[in-house]
């Protein structure tokens, strides 16, 4: 197994940690929502790589060719339901922001926390 | 006919409910659905409860599709006693919801806040119930969705229920999502999603791989890593914990009863099913030191987690912390790997559920009295409400785990459990605890019936629709800790299953 083989891998741990590293590092909010979505695309990936199948083709029967080989197709369908929900959450995520902003007139956690101290 | 269609019911019902309680329109109407649906899908777990023990596991293909290709639904033993738990503690929450919901939350979201109400209890019902690993995940997401929403909603009392929200979302989405790599993982191994099938499969693998290559299967061994840390989010495992406490304080009243009974325990059996069912005890805990991991991290909970309690000066968060404690012994009882052990902390699970159910409505009666919620606030209202502050005191006391209580037959399978295993220093743990407990419990008690009342205390006891739900509770805990033949005897064949000898 060669390093290039497992290109995808790297790229999906890659930009997962870009995204955790965000989570974690950033201060605004909208800016922890949008690393929280790097996040999750990068475990996207890792799920569409684990379905390739050498030579494999898109999984649509093909009774002409007994022979053909299909890549596996239900890595994708948990992903479609992934991307659903990872949707879902940043429309949460923002709609709680908005009220965030509403309420303390910021979006950055340490002012918040600030204010939140205060009280 | 409905009887073979019995374990779809209890998701389809919450979940369909859930959906059309939007359209309910406004005033009690929302409510009384909501109140008619968690009733129903009580009912239809009580009927599979009685199923399973009558006829041993139930399963059921959604859709007519055989497992392992379909998703499966598999009841036994342990998943019918939490399904129990979870419906019984949504039915008697939603009774005690109308009047706190009514003075919580503006009158034009009733329709929405239901709604999510359903759709959460759906997605911890899922959780339970179902024998598909990705199904595990989406129905994760589901609670976590419409919880995250359902905290946010105290932010019209106070602000802070906003970052609360926003803090368990981040942390727990990426707990979430470090459990759908760890899903990812084992389906690369496995090529199956279905528990049963997954687990079969993953013994074989992993033993013939150190067979043949002398090497262990590193991808097993991540996918167990990334499992650890996001069900211990979860879970709200210690060190894991931080999201819990602001996000029981500011959510509603009716909410943080819910969460506080429900939310975590659901968290605990998925990491149960996790360790025993679909990696086996033999993986789980002999080839990784996770038995000692656990065991420090209950440990800490314990102690920590009640000492914070004490310090607290508000009585919301007090009961935040003592939960973190609680769910450090009912980790502590599954680590011990023993029958006594597990059983005790499957106990736990359905005590802690009633009691701290049962503490949280009673202090939400006293926030329908009084906006106050610092400590001080409860002073002397043993005169003013006697009858609420009679539940809490019960509660307390089943808390510290005093006899006579339901904590008490948690402790003693636990103590057991611990001195079965020869462990006897967590024995000693386990009473640290209980005297730590008595220390957060009796200031409140004494504020309660020795101070005089402050000049904003409330004068009248709290309305029969929020007492009777809770003194429901606080007696089923009480009855529970007089004559536990019920919950032990459950518990106890839940645990030999989980061993692997019945």
């Amino acid at each position: 197994m060669n390093q290039f083989e497992i290109f995808n891998y790297w790229i999906y741990v890659l930009i997962m940690m870009i995204g955790f590293y965000g989570v974690i590092a950033k201060k605004n909010l909208v800016k922890k929502v949008i690393s929280l979505g790097l996040f999750q695309t990068g475990i996207f990936l890792l799920y569409i790589s684990m379905a390739v199948v050498e030579g494999g083709v898109a999984p649509i029967a093909d009774f002409k060719d007994p022979n053909a080989v299909y890549a596996n197709p239900i890595p994708h369908v948990l992903m479609l339901t992934a991307i659903v929900v990872s949707v879902s959450i940043t429309a949460v995520a923002l709609s709680i922001v908005v009220r965030i902003k509403l309420a303390y007139g910021t979006i950055e956690t340490d002012e918040i926390e600030e204010m939140d101290g205060a009280e | 006919m409905i009887d073979t269609h019995l374990p779809a019911l209890v998701v389809v019902l919450p979940l369909l409910g859930g959906l059309l309680a939007v359209f309910a329109g406004r005033g009690v109407l929302p409510w009384l659905w909501a109140t008619l649906v968690a009733s129903a899908t009580f009912a239809a777990t009580i009927a599979l409860l009685m199923k399973v023990q009558a006829e041993g596991v139930v399963t059921y293909a959604m859709g007519g599709w055989q497992a392992p290709w379909g998703i499966e639904y598999r009841v036994d033993a342990l998943s019918a006693t939490v399904l129990v738990v979870v419906a019984a503690i949504s039915c008697v929450t939603t009774f005690y919801a109308r009047l706190s919901v009514a003075k919580e939350i503006p009158k034009d979201r009733h329709n929405f806040f239901y709604s999510l109400w359903l759709l959460c209890q759906a997605g911890l019902l899922g959780i339970t119930i179902t024998g598909d690993a990705f199904n595990i995940y989406v129905m994760l997401e589901i609670s976590s969705l419409t919880v995250y929403g359902l905290i946010a909603l105290g932010g019209n009392n106070d602000r802070r229920a906003f970052t609360a929200a926003i803090n368990y979302l981040v942390i727990g989405s990426i707990g979430a999502s470090f459990i759908l790599i760890a899903i990812g993982y084992l389906y690369m191994m496995t090529g199956t999603l279905n528990i049963a099938d997954m687990s079969a499969k993953l013994t074989e693998f992993y033993f013939k791989d150190e067979q043949l290559y002398g090497t262990k299967n590193a991808t097993i061994y991540v996918a167990f890593a990334f499992l650890m840390v996001g069900l211990g989010i979860k879970m709200a495992l210690f060190p894991l914990h931080t999201w819990l406490p602001n996000a029981y304080t500011y959510a509603p009243s009716a909410v943080t009863a819910l969460l506080a009974a429900t939310a975590t325990k659901v968290g605990i059996y998925m990491t149960i099913r996790f360790y025993f069912t679909i990696f086996g005890v033999q993986f789980s805990f002999g080839q990784i030191p996770n038995r000692v991991i656990l065991m420090a991290c209950a440990c800490f909970a314990i102690i920590l987690g009640s000492v914070i309690a004490i310090r607290q000066t508000q009585f919301k968060k007090t009961l935040a912390y003592s939960s973190v404690a609680q769910i450090g012994y009912i980790v502590l009882g599954f680590s011990l790997l023993n029958v006594s052990g597990i059983a005790g902390s499957i106990v736990h699970i359905v005590n802690h559920a009633m009691i701290k159910g049962g503490l949280f409505m009673a202090v939400g009666a006293v926030a329908y009295r009084t906006r106050v919620t610092s400590l001080d606030a409860l002073s002397g209202l043993g005169k003013r409400m006697p009858l609420t502050m009679a539940a809490f005191t019960a509660g307390g006391l089943s808390l510290i785990g005093f006899p006579l209580t339901a904590g008490f037959v948690s402790k003693w399978y636990l103590v057991t459990g611990a001195l079965e295993s020869g462990l006897w220093p967590l024995a000693i743990v386990v009473l640290i605890g209980s005297i730590l407990a008595l220390i957060y419990v009796w200031r409140m008690i004494e504020l309660i019936y020795f101070a005089e009342p402050r000049e904003d205390a409330p004068t009248r006891e709290a309305p029969w629709s929020l007492l009777l739900p809770t003194w429901v509770l606080i007696g089923a805990s009480i009855y529970f800790g007089i004559d536990a033949t019920l919950t032990g005897g459950l518990a106890e064949s839940a645990a030999r299953m989980l061993l692997g000898n019945p």
